[in-house]
C-alpha cells in the first residue's frame, strides 16, 4: 500500500514511545519465543471469530477431520464490527495476525488491499459450486484469486405485523411504490402509527437497499477505482426514503434504541425492512408480539423484477501471516461446506448459511421459533436468497459507512434533502481513497 | 470523580452551619455551590441509577416497562451471566482485578521512587526528565496503544497478561503527582537531618519520606486503578484470547455478537452494574486516607 504518510507518522509515534517504554522492551527481550515451535508437522491454528458457540463447532473439527490431519484449531472469540478489521490490520502490521479470521464481505477489499489475506484459490476452488454465484463473487473481488470462503449471508426481506395489517386493511406491498402507498394509507387510518422508520445508524441497511436497486458503489477499470455511491440507482433509493421521511409517512428515529424496541413491541411501528436474521432481533426487541409477525420478499422497483439486497453476512479468510495456509484453508472449506459443521453452526451460532444446500436442511427444515406461524419461513428464505443482487465493495467501506451515518443521520433528523447527504457520502469516500493513495477516476 | 464531588457536599454545608455571624449572607452564598454540586451529583448518579434499576429487569421487561421501575429478573440475570460460557464473566472480573490491582500497585511504586527522586535529589537533566514527563501527561494513552502493541509484538509478548500490565506501570501523571506531593510533604530539612544522623538514603526514603507521602500515593493508586479498570483500547489491541480479557472487553464482545445475533443487553447491563461495585467499594474503603489528606493540608496552612 502506498500509504507512506501514515506509516511515517507511525514511526515518529513509535520512536517517541520507545523512550518511555525502554525499560519494558529490555525486560521483554529475555523472554523465550514460544511461537517458533510451529514450523512443520502438526499444525496449530488460531481463529478470530465472533460467532457465538464457534468453539463447539471447532470441537467437531478437532475431534474429527482435524484429528486425522493433525490440524488443531483454537477459537479466540472477538467482538464483531469495523473495530475487528482495525485490530486484524494492526496485528498484521506486527506480523501477528491469527491464521484464520472471520470477516464481513464488505471488509474483504480493505483486508486484501492491506495484503492481510492470502489467496486460497488452489485449496478451496472446489467449494465454489456450493454457493450462489453472487455470494461467491464477493470473496474473489472479481479476480481469479479466492480470499475467503463464504460463511453466512443476510438476504433482505420485508417483515410486517400480520394481525395489524389485517386490522388496518393493508396489503403487503410487492413494489416500493405500493410500499409508499401502504405507509400513507396507514397514516390515514391510524395517524399515530408508522409503517416503519428510516434509520441511519446501520449503514448496511441502506447499502443493501441500494444494492437491490442495482447500485455498484465501487468498481475498477484498469488500475483505477470508480466510486459510484451517488449513481442513479442509489439516488433513486435515497430520494424515495427522503421523500417518505419528509412527508412524515415513515418515522425518522434510529432503530435498535430502547424507543425503537418499544415501538416494535407495542405495534407503534408495524413493519421492518430487514434480513434473514431478523427473528433473533425481534425476539429481543419485541418479545410480546411473537407469532404475530410474518415475512415477505422485499418490495421491488418494478413488477417484472425479483431481486433482493444483502445486509450482513461474513466469511472465513486465511491471513498472509499464517504459517500453515493450506491447513487453514482446508479448515475454512470444511467449516462452511460440511453438512455437520453447518448444522452445528446454525444450532450454536444461529447463522444463516451461505452454502445453498445447507439452507434447506437440518435446522432450516422448521421455522424459527418466533415465526412458528409461518411454517415455510426458511423455504421462502432460500428462494429469496437466490435472488440476491451482486455487490461491489471497495477498500474503504468503513469511511463510506461512517459518512453515511453522519450525513443521513442529520438529514433524517432534520427531514432535509437525502440526495445532498448522498453527495456528501460520495465526496468523503473519494477524498479518503485519494488520501490513501488509490487512483480514483472521476 | 463523581464521588469526590458528592463527598464535598456535606462538608461545605458543615462549614456554613458552624460559622457564626451574618448567617443570612453566608447561607445565600452556600446555596449556589450546594445546588451546583447537587446538580452535578444528579448528573453523575442518574446513569448509575439507570444501570442499577435496569439490571433488575428481565429481557422482556427491559424495554417495555417504565425506565425507573425496578424489574423482577435480577437473580435470573445474575444466574444467566454466571452461566454464560461457563462463567467467563467472573474470569474477566478476576482479570480486571489483576490488571488494575497489580498494575496500580506497581505503578504507584514506580511513581513513588521517581517522584521522590525528582523532588529531593539535584542532578543533571532533572528538569529535562521532568519536562518529558509533563509532555507525557499531556499525551493521551490512546495514542500510544498501537505503537506499544508493535513494540511488544517485537518482544513476542502480545496476548499475554504482561502485555497489558507492562505499559501501564509507568504513569507520567502518577510520577508528576508524586513529585509535587513529595516536594510539598517531605521537607528538605528532615532529609538532611536523617543524613546527619547517618541513615542511608534507602532508609530515609522508606522510613521517613514514604510515610509522609502516603496520602499522595493513595491518590496515585486510586487514579491508576480507575484508569486501568476502565481502560479499553490497550487490552483490546493487545489481547486476542478472551480468557485474558478484562471486563471492559468482555462486555464489548457480549454487545457485538454480529448482525445475526442480538446483543445480550440484560447480561451486559447486569455485568456493567457488577463491574462498578469494586470501584465504589474501593473508594469507600480508601476514603479515610483522603480525609487524612485534607486534614494534613489544613494543619499546614
Amino acid at each position: 500500500m502506498p500509504n507512506t504518510k501514515r506509516s511515517r507518522l507511525f514511526k515518529v509515534a513509535a520512536s517517541a514511545v520507545a523512550v518511555t517504554l525502554g525499560a519494558t522492551a529490555l525486560a521483554a527481550c529475555g523472554s523465550e519465543d514460544k511461537d517458533s515451535a510451529a514450523e512443520s508437522g502438526p499444525a496449530s491454528l488460531t481463529y478470530w471469530t465472533w460467532t457465538p458457540g464457534m468453539d463447539k463447532v471447532v470441537d467437531l473439527w478437532n475431534k474429527g477431520p482435524g484429528k486425522k490431519d493433525q490440524i488443531t484449531v483454537t477459537v479466540k472469540k472477538q467482538a464483531s464490527g469495523d473495530t475487528l478489521v482495525t485490530k486484524i490490520l494492526t496485528a498484521h502490521k506486527a506480523g501477528k495476525a491469527p491464521d484464520l479470521v472471520q470477516a464481513e464481505y464488505q471488509a474483504l477489499p480493505t483486508l486484501v488491499s492491506n495484503d492481510a489475506l492470502a489467496d486460497i484459490a488452489k485449496n478451496v476452488g472446489d467449494a465454489k459450486d456450493k454457493f450462489a454465484e453472487g455470494v461467491w463473487q464477493q470473496t474473489t473481488l472479481g479476480t481469479d484469486a479466492v480470499y475467503a470462503v463464504p460463511q453466512d449471508i443476510g438476504p433482505m426481506m420485508f417483515y410486517y405485523r400480520e394481525d395489524l395489517f389485517k386490522k388496518y386493511k393493508l396489503t403487503v406491498p410487492t413494489t416500493w411504490e405500493q410500499f409508499a402507498g401502504t405507509a400513507r394509507q396507514l397514516k390515514k387510518v391510524a395517524p399515530d402509527k408508522d409503517l416503519t422508520t428510516f434509520s441511519a445508524n446501520d449503514s448496511g441497511l441502506f447499502a443493501g437497499l441500494a444494492q437491490q436497486a442495482g447500485a455498484k458503489w465501487w468498481t475498477t477499470s484498469g488500475d483505477k477505482w470508480k466510486v459510484g455511491i451517488d449513481d442513479p440507482a442509489t439516488e433513486k433509493v435515497a430520494k424515495f426514503w427522503g421523500d417518505l421521511v419528509k412527508e412524515g409517512a415513515v418515522d425518522n428515529q434510529p432503530m435498535y434504541t430502547p424507543a425503537w424496541n418499544k415501538a416494535i413491541n407495542t405495534g407503534k411501528q408495524i413493519a421492518w425492512v430487514s434480513a434473514v436474521w431478523a427473528p433473533g432481533t425481534l425476539n429481543t426487541a419485541a418479545p410480546d408480539t411473537k407469532g404475530k409477525w410474518a415475512m415477505a420478499p422485499l418490495p421491488q422497483w418494478s413488477n417484472s423484477e425479483n431481486v433482493t439486497g444483502s445486509w450482513g453476512g461474513s466469511s472465513t479468510a486465511v491471513t498472509t501471516d499464517s504459517q500453515h495456509k493450506a491447513a487453514a484453508a482446508k479448515f475454512a472449506a470444511w467449516l462452511n461446506t460440511d453438512g455437520d459443521a453447518l448444522n452445528a453452526l446454525a444450532k450454536e451460532g444461529g447463522i444463516y448459511p451461505a452454502s445453498s444446500s445447507a439452507q434447506l436442511s437440518g435446522a432450516f427444515t422448521t421455522p424459527p421459533d418466533y415465526f412458528s406461524n409461518q411454517p415455510d419461513f426458511y423455504g421462502q428464505a432460500a428462494k429469496i436468497a437466490k435472488t440476491t443482487a451482486p455487490s461491489a465493495w471497495g477498500p474503504n467501506v468503513n469511511v463510506a459507512y461512517t459518512s453515511f451515518k453522519d450525513a443521513f443521520g442529520a438529514a433524517a433528523k432534520d427531514k432535509s434533502d437525502f440526495t445532498a447527504a448522498l453527495k456528501t457520502m460520495q465526496d468523503a469516500t473519494v477524498t479518503d481513497m485519494k488520501k490513501q493513495g488509490f487512483e480514483v477516476s472521476e | 470523580m463523581s464521588s469526590l464531588a458528592v463527598q464535598k457536599v456535606p462538608s461545605a454545608a458543615g462549614t456554613t452551619g458552624t460559622a457564626q455571624g451574618r448567617p443570612p449572607l453566608r447561607n445565600r452564598i452556600a446555596l449556589v455551590p450546594t445546588i451546583t454540586l447537587l446538580l452535578g451529583a444528579i448528573y453523575c448518579l442518574l446513569p448509575v441509577a439507570w444501570v442499577v434499576i435496569a439490571s433488575t429487569k428481565s429481557g422482556s421487561e427491559l424495554f417495555s416497562t417504565f425506565t425507573f421501575l425496578p424489574g423482577t429478573g435480577f437473580m435470573d440475570n445474575l444466574t444467566d451471566l454466571s452461566a454464560y460460557r461457563d462463567g467467563i464473566y467472573w474470569q474477566w472480573m478476576g482479570n480486571s482485578a489483576l490488571y488494575a490491582g497489580l498494575g496500580a500497585l506497581l505503578s504507584t511504586c514506580v511513581s513513588a521512587f521517581s517522584g521522590y527522586a525528582l523532588a529531593i535529589y539535584r542532578f543533571r537533566g532533572r528538569e529535562a526528565i521532568f519536562n518529558v514527563l509533563l509532555a507525557g501527561v499531556l499525551m493521551p494513552p490512546v495514542i500510544l496503544a498501537v505503537p506499544q502493541y508493535l513494540l511488544l509484538a517485537k518482544a513476542d509478548l502480545t496476548d499475554s497478561y504482561l502485555s497489558v500490565l507492562l505499559p501501564q506501570i509507568l504513569s507520567p501523571y502518577g510520577v508528576y503527582l508524586a513529585r509535587i506531593y513529595a516536594a510539598a510533604a517531605v521537607p528538605a530539612d528532615i532529609v538532611e537531618a536523617g543524613r546527619m544522623d547517618g541513615a542511608s538514603e534507602w532508609r530515609i526514603f522508606t522510613r521517613i519520606a514514604l510515610p509522609m507521602m502516603v496520602p499522595g500515593l493513595v491518590t496515585v493508586f486510586l487514579f491508576q486503578f480507575v484508569a486501568v479498570w476502565n481502560n479499553f483500547l490497550l487490552p483490546y489491541i493487545m489481547l486476542s484470547d478472551d480468557e485474558r480479557f478484562p471486563i471492559t472487553l468482555g462486555l464489548f464482545t457480549l454487545l457485538e455478537q454480529g448482525a445475526n445475533t442480538p446483543a445480550l443487553y440484560t447480561l451486559v447491563i447486569t455485568g456493567a452494574f457488577l463491574a462498578v461495585i469494586p470501584l465504589v467499594a474501593l473508594f469507600l474503603v480508601i476514603q479515610r486516607f483522603w480525609s487524612l489528606d485534607l486534614l494534613s493540608g489544613a494543619v499546614k496552612s
